[in-house]
C-alpha cells in the first residue's frame, strides 16, 4: 500500500511537471520575444532566433528624446505621487490603527470599497474636471489624481500593517509625555519598516505602469511618460522598428521587475498580495 | 450591519465618544485630514461630477453651456447599436478572460504547483508572475506581436500544418480575451497558492489513503475549503477586467469595425472622437455602477475581517 502510495505520488509528480511546462512554454513565447527582438538587427513581430547579437536597438533609442526624458517624466510622476501616498497613508492609518471610534468601521468600508472602484470609468469625467479647474496637462494635478486613486488600497495595508506592531511601546512613550506624532515617527514606523516598504513598492509600480492616466490627463508630448511615450514607436516615427520598440519595453520594464524581486524576496513572494486581499 | 458604509464625516465625532488612553480627539483626527482631503477632492469630486455630467449634454468643444437632458444620454445608450454591442463584447470578454480563463487557469496553476518539484514550479511560477509585473502597454505590445498576422502564434501553426489566420481582424475579441489571460492569471495563481497551503495535509492525506481519486478530493475537499478565496478572486478579477483600457487599446483600438470595442473603449470613444462628453460619461457612470455592485459583493465577502 505504501509502495503504491509512493509510486503514484511520483507518477503524480511527474504529471504536474509536464503540465506547468506545457504553461511556462505558452507564457513563455511574448516574453521571449522581447528579449530575443532587442538583441536581434533585424527583429520582426516573431519568436527567432535573431541574426547575429547587437547592442545598436539599445544604442538607438538610449537618447533624451526617446529614453531619457519619459522615463525621467515617469519618476517625477510616480515618485512624487508615491511619496504623497505614502506619507498620506502613514498618518490616515495610525488613529485608524491605534484609537478606537465608532467611525473607524465605517471609515475602513469606504476605504476598502474605493479600493475595488474601476478607476478607468471616471476618467472621463476627471478629464472634464481637470478641463475646468485648469489642471489639465499639469503634472501636480496628474501626481494628485494617481496620489488620490492609489490611497484607499495604501491606508487599508498601512492599516492592518500597523496592527501587527504591538501598543504597549507607545503607551510607554505617551507617560513619558511624547506627542502622537513623536511616538508615531520614532516608534512605529522603525517597526513596520517592510510594510511601509511593500506600499511604497506597489504604488510606484501600480502607476509606472499606468497608462490611462497619464494618457488622459497629460497633453504635452514633452511631458508624457514612459507608458504613454511608448506608442510613438507606432505613430510618429514612420515605420515600426521592433527592435527598438524591444529595447524601449525592456528599459521601461526593468525597474517594475526589479523592485518587485526586491519585495518578494524580502516578504517571501507574491508580494504579501495573497494576503492582502483577503484583509 | 450592513455592508454599506455610510460616508461618515469623521471630524464630526463627539467629544465624549471613548475617554480611552492616548491624546485627545482633535489630535487624533488630525492625521487623517491629509488622505480624506485628497480623496475627497480628487476621488468623491469627479464621482460626484461624473453623476452630474452624465444628465447633461456636455460637448469637448463649442458650447456656451451645458444643458441638463435628463434620461436623455442613457435612452440614448440604449437604443445605440454600438452602445449595446460593446456591452456584449464587454460580458464576452470578462466571462472569457476573467471568470474562465484567469481563475481557471490559476487555480489548476496552483493545484500543480502543490505536486510538482520544486525547480519547475520556480521556473513556471516567475515566467508567469513576469507576464502580470510588466506594465500593461508593454503586455499589449508582446501580445499584439504575438497575435499579428506574421507573428509567433502563426508561425507555430504553419510548423504543426494548422491553418494560419490574422488573429486580430479575424477573432479580435478573443485575442484580447487570451491577451488578460497572459497578463492577469498570476494573481488568481498568487491567492490561490496561498489558499491551498492553509489547507492541512493531514486532511488530504486521510482522503486519499481512503481512497478518494483526485477530482473527487478537488471536488468534496479542496473547493469547499478554498470557497472564500475563490469568491474573492473572482470580485477582484472581474472589477479589474471590467476596467481594462490600455491593453485592447495598443492591440487592437477596439477594432477592426468595433468588435473588440469594450465599455472603456466605447466611452472613450465617444467622449473625445466623437466630442460628447456627457454621453460618454452616462456610459461610465453605468459602468461605475456594474463596479459598484461587485465591490459591495467583495466587502460582503470580507465582512467578517473587517
Amino acid at each position: 500500500m505504501a509502495l503504491t502510495l509512493a509510486s503514484r505520488r511520483t507518477t503524480r509528480r511527474l504529471a504536474a511537471d509536464a503540465g506547468l511546462l506545457v504553461v511556462a512554454a505558452a507564457f513563455v513565447l511574448p516574453l521571449a520575444w522581447v528579449v530575443l527582438s532587442a538583441l536581434d538587427p533585424h527583429a520582426n513581430l516573431r519568436v527567432k532566433a535573431p541574426d547575429g547579437l547587437t547592442l545598436a536597438n539599445f544604442d538607438a533609442i538610449l537618447t533624451p528624446e526617446i529614453t531619457f526624458t519619459p522615463l525621467l517624466n515617469s519618476l517625477i510622476l510616480c515618485g512624487s505621487a508615491t511619496l504623497l501616498t505614502v506619507v498620506c497613508a502613514v498618518l490616515a492609518a495610525y488613529p485608524l490603527s491605534r484609537f478606537h471610534s465608532r467611525f473607524n468601521r465605517p471609515f475602513l468600508l469606504t476605504i476598502l470599497f474605493a479600493t475595488s472602484l474601476p478607476i478607468t470609468a471616471i476618467m472621463v469625467p476627471v478629464y472634464a474636471l481637470f478641463v475646468q479647474v485648469d489642471l489639465i496637462d499639469t503634472m501636480h494635478g496628474t501626481i494628485f489624481f494617481f496620489a488620490a486613486t492609489q490611497l484607499p488600497f495604501a491606508i487599508w495595508l498601512m492599516k492592518n500593517f500597523m496592527d501587527g506592531v504591538p501598543r504597549e511601546l507607545e503607551e510607554a512613550a505617551w507617560t513619558d509625555g511624547a506627542s502622537s506624532l513623536q511616538s508615531l515617527v520614532r516608534i512605529v514606523l522603525p517597526l513596520m519598516g517592510p510594510g511601509v516598504g511593500v506600499v511604497t513598492v506597489f504604488s510606484f509600480v501600480m502607476m509606472w505602469g499606468n497608462f490611462f492616466v497619464p494618457f488622459m490627463l497629460l497633453l504635452t508630448p514633452d511631458q508624457m511618460p514612459a507608458s504613454v511615450s511608448i506608442n510613438d514607436f507606432f505613430g510618429n516615427r514612420g515605420m515600426v522598428a521592433y527592435g527598438q520598440l524591444a529595447a524601449f519595453s525592456l528599459v521601461y520594464s526593468t525597474p517594475v521587475i526589479l523592485l518587485y524581486v526586491l519585495v518578494a524576496r524580502r516578504l517571501g513572494g507574491g508580494f504579501a498580495l495573497g494576503g492582502a486581499v483577503k484583509g | 450591519m450592513t455592508a454599506t458604509a455610510p460616508h461618515a464625516p469623521l471630524t464630526k465625532a463627539p467629544q465624549n465618544a471613548h475617554p480611552a488612553r492616548g491624546p485627545r480627539l482633535p489630535v487624533r483626527v488630525l492625521p487623517l485630514t491629509p488622505a480624506v482631503v485628497l480623496l475627497l477632492l480628487f476621488l468623491a469630486g469627479p464621482i460626484a461630477y461624473c453623476v452630474y455630467i452624465a444628465f447633461t449634454d456636455l460637448q469637448l468643444t463649442g458650447q456656451a453651456q451645458e444643458s441638463f437632458v435628463g434620461l436623455g444620454n442613457f435612452t440614448r445608450a440604449f437604443g445605440d447599436e454600438a452602445f449595446l454591442n460593446a456591452v456584449w463584447l464587454t460580458l464576452v470578454f470578462t466571462v472569457l478572460s476573467s471568470l474562465i480563463g484567469q481563475n481557471t487557469l490559476g487555480l489548476a496553476l496552483a493545484a500543480l504547483m502543490q505536486r510538482a518539484s520544486k525547480p519547475v514550479r520556480t521556473l513556471t511560477g516567475g515566467i508567469v508572475v513576469t507576464a502580470w509585473v510588466l506594465p500593461e502597454v508593454v503586455a499589449g505590445f508582446l501580445l499584439y506581436a504575438f497575435f499579428r498576422r506574421e507573428g509567433t502564434l502563426n508561425a507555430i501553426l504553419d510548423w504543426l500544418h494548422l491553418p494560419a489566420q490574422n488573429w486580430l481582424f479575424t477573432l479580435p475579441i478573443l485575442a484580447v480575451s487570451f491577451a488578460n489571460v497572459w497578463r492577469g492569471t498570476a494573481f488568481s495563481m498568487l491567492v490561490y497558492s496561498a489558499a491551498l497551503n492553509e489547507i492541512p495535509k493531514e486532511i488530504t492525506e486521510a482522503a486519499e489513503v481512503d481512497g478518494a481519486g483526485g477530482w473527487r478530493r478537488l471536488w468534496h475537499i479542496t473547493l469547499p475549503m478554498i470557497r472564500r478565496s475563490i469568491g474573492t478572486n473572482l470580485m477582484l478579477n472581474t472589477l479589474q477586467t471590467l476596467s481594462v483600457f490600455g491593453l485592447i487599446w495598443v492591440m487592437t483600438r477596439g477594432g477592426p469595425g468595433g468588435r473588440s470595442q469594450t465599455l472603456p473603449l466605447f466611452m472613450y470613444e465617444q467622449a473625445f472622437q466623437n466630442s460628447l462628453i456627457g454621453y460618454g460619461t452616462a456610459v461610465a457612470l453605468l459602468l461605475l455602477l456594474v463596479g459598484s455592485l461587485f465591490s459591495l459583493v467583495y466587502l460582503r465577502l470580507l465582512r467578517t475581517e473587517v
